[in-house]
């Protein structure tokens, strides 16, 4: 893993967590969406917080796209959730919100998965195809 | 009837959202390292290339799915409900789908990794 690799996995991380909580501010100004007006969710677009969670989560699409052109999903995945735990951070020292201890678990299990998976490998490297009957090389170098 | 629309968004959001996913790392490894051919052809090339992949715009239309699904349930259900259960389910449906469809190496490190963080997810969303 490169600084650049660790640098689109923060892109990936930071976008999603910033564009969701604006999201989530936004929809509670547009209120209930009724299926019999689904026009509703394009006037939704309309709502700044909406509108700017957008581009956040576009900037998240595009390093999340990066991400996954040189690691395996099941890495990337668990590598970029400590989003999570930057929410949960924001809202007991920026919101002074309450943080319960079962929240500080949730904190606890998530960092350590985080901590597993980048402990490995970042991408599965599939044996070549076989060929008329010829034996497969894998060229993954045995731990 | 709420308890029905709320887990019909959350199944609705876990599987889109797992479809999406798989065809999207379909789809960008059938391109290649992003960085890599930005330097040998450019931004634009990249651009094309990643836009005349099927899996890719098939990956965007179930990630849409996923997003008005996300919409829906948000503005029908308890956020402290949908998001922690859709969120912690992807993370294990992921899992699962990343083994039998893209035939990746999930061992005993990423599958611990992936059941810590949904775990971790539900009892920090929820």
């Amino acid at each position: 893993m490169t600084f650049r690799k660790y640098l689109v996995l923060a892109g990936v991380t930071l976008c999603a967590a910033v564009g969701d909580s604006l999201l989530s501010r936004g929809m509670k100004d547009v209120g209930n969406i009724s299926l019999r007006h689904p026009s509703d969710l394009i006037l939704a677009i309309t709502n700044p917080f909406v509108a700017i969670g957008i581009v956040f989560l576009l900037g998240f699409f595009a390093s999340y796209m990066t991400a996954l052109s040189w690691a395996d999903l099941t890495y990337v995945l668990p590598a970029t959730s400590l989003g999570y735990v930057l929410l949960a951070l924001i809202a007991k020292y920026l919101l002074h919100e309450d943080v319960t201890p079962l929240r500080w678990v949730g904190i606890l299990l998530i960092s350590g998965g985080v901590g597993f998976v980048t402990q490995g490998p970042e991408l599965t490297h599939h044996a070549p195809h076989k060929e008329c009957g010829e034996k497969t090389v894998s060229t993954r170098v045995a731990p | 009837m709420k308890f029905v629309y709320e887990w019909s968004a959350i199944l609705a959001i876990v599987l889109a959202s797992t479809t999406g996913d798989v065809l999207l790392s379909r789809a960008m490894k059938q391109v290649g390292d992003v960085g890599a051919r930005y330097h040998q052809a450019g931004l634009w090339q990249v651009i094309v290339q990643i836009l005349r992949t099927p899996s890719f715009l098939l990956g965007v239309l179930a990630m849409t799915v996923a997003f008005y699904s996300l919409l829906f349930g948000l503005s029908w259900g308890d956020v402290s409900l949908i998001a922690p259960a859709s969120a912690s389910l992807t993370f294990v449906a992921n899992a699962i789908a990343a083994k039998f469809f893209l035939h990746e190496r999930v061992d005993h490190r990423r599958w611990t990794a992936a059941l810590m963080v949904a775990a971790g997810v539900f009892l920090l969303a929820g």
